[in-house]
């Protein structure tokens, strides 16, 4: 039964850190891309 | 004086077990698998001649007692977790993440792939593992070599050749196991749902941060993985930033490939007959296979929801690619999906889920290190 526990809990901590990272970095990129957005012609002067 | 020089020269025949006989022979099979057969031949060929190094009798390479060289590096480079760290920077300095930058949102298939993780570690537990044997089984679920061999070093050393043949074998085979499963759990019109092309560009600017970003938030949520984290990050920051192409060369190719040959040989010494041939090794492999079976269910079904909630814009094959089998999955995805639908090309858009299941694996696997160390200090 405690290593039941212990699984169940490792998962639902364990999926849910998860989850909740990749979510909020979802949000982080989409911001970055807003604040950034891409332009043909500043990255191609980048390049150069 | 003649009967003495024989015996010294036929010590190494007079104390060959029939253990050792078999883990030689082992070794002998990877080096044709390597070398003849081209599996993964980079990793086979050093575990490989490993194995036999390590199972000659007396020759004392893998002996802790006498200084034997290779259980040096064992000791320096597998057991203070240095060597799958500093993978990490070349994988970092490898990985695009352009494709997920693009398209974000298939970063959510990278939580999916991990799932197998979690049902494995159960399993392991309903076997009579311990908990960090069984922690360090489940890791392999997360398809990703060095953070298997990182999390196992911590919890269960006596398990770690099997955990780490098994971790490698199973990415190379992706493509067997997964095309099965994802035909099983999806329909024909389902694999065939064409997905634009997908060469959305990034700024170069979102490109130099996330690394820089991604870092700083993850290990602020999950400081137990700043190991396997920061170097990833480092890798990718130092690739994306373009100043220091000879850093990134360097991390790319030479610190990669030795790093790879000293892990293999280390490990494949490290796997005497007298340790391995156990049936926890069976166990380890079997339990393995089912994490990455798992993972790719897991994926697949959360697939078929956003197919549905994406109205039928999201092909449900992209979940398969949530797992860190980096480019394997992404590659058996853009396979399946051309041969469901010949105009289809999901390779950009499984690449990108492909890279959330690199910093999928990761989490997860930081946070079960996180919860363990407080579980270890009580």
């Amino acid at each position: 039964m405690k290593e039941l526990s212990f699984g169940l809990t490792m998962t639902f901590w364990g999926m849910g850190v998860t989850l909740f990272t990749l979510g909020l970095l979802i949000l982080i990129i989409r911001l970055m891309n807003r604040i950034y957005p891409f332009k043909e012609e500043i990255e191609d002067k980048k390049k150069d | 004086m003649f009967s003495t020089a024989l015996s010294a020269l036929t010590q190494g025949f007079a104390n060959l077990s029939w253990q050792s006989v078999l883990m030689i022979l082992i070794g002998c099979v990877l080096l044709y698998l390597g070398t003849a057969r081209k599996i993964e031949p980079i990793l086979l060929i050093p575990i490989g001649f490993g194995i036999v190094l390590g199972n000659l009798p007396l020759a004392g390479l893998a002996a802790s007692d006498q200084g034997g060289i290779i259980n040096l590096l064992y000791k320096s480079g597998v057991l203070t977790e240095i060597f799958p760290c500093l993978l990490f920077v070349g994988l970092g300095a490898m990985i695009d993440f352009g494709p997920m930058l693009a398209n974000p949102i298939v970063l959510i298939f990278g939580a999916a792939g991990q799932f197998g993780i979690f049902i494995t570690l159960l399993l392991a537990l309903a076997l009579g593992f311990g908990r960090g044997q069984a922690v360090s089984i489940a890791i392999i679920g997360a398809c990703d070599g060095p953070t298997a061999i990182y999390v196992a070093s911590k919890f269960a050393v006596e398990l770690l050749p099997a955990i780490s043949i098994a971790a490698y074998s199973y990415m190379s085979l992706v493509p067997i196991i997964q095309p099965p499963i994802m035909r099983a759990l999806t329909t024909k019109k389902e694999r065939a749902t064409l997905m634009p092309p997908g060469e959305k560009k990034v700024s170069k600017t979102v490109k130099i941060l996330f690394p820089l970003v991604a870092g700083i938030v993850t290990i602020l949520i999950a400081p137990m993985g700043a190991p396997l984290m920061g170097m990833l990050m480092l890798g990718n920051f130092m690739k994306e930033s373009g100043v220091v192409g000879r850093l990134v060369d360097v991390s790319q190719n030479t610190l990669t490939n030795l790093v790879t040959l000293f892990l293999g040989l280390s490990i494949g010494a490290s796997m005497l007959g007298g340790n391995f041939l156990k049936w926890q090794t069976i166990a380890v492999f079997a339990l393995g296979l089912l994490a990455i079976a798992f993972d790719t269910v897991a994926g697949v079904l959360l697939g078929k929801l956003m197919y549905v909630l994406s109205h039928h814009k999201i092909n449900p094959l992209l979940g398969a690619a949530g797992t860190s089998a980096f480019p394997m999955s992404a590659r058996v995805v853009q396979k399946e999906g051309q041969k469901a639908n010949p105009r289809s090309f999901l390779l950009f858009h499984a690449i990108g889920a492909n890279t959330g299941g690199q910093i999928g694996s990761v989490m997860a696997a930081a946070a079960m290190l996180a919860i363990m160390s407080k579980l270890l200090i009580k």
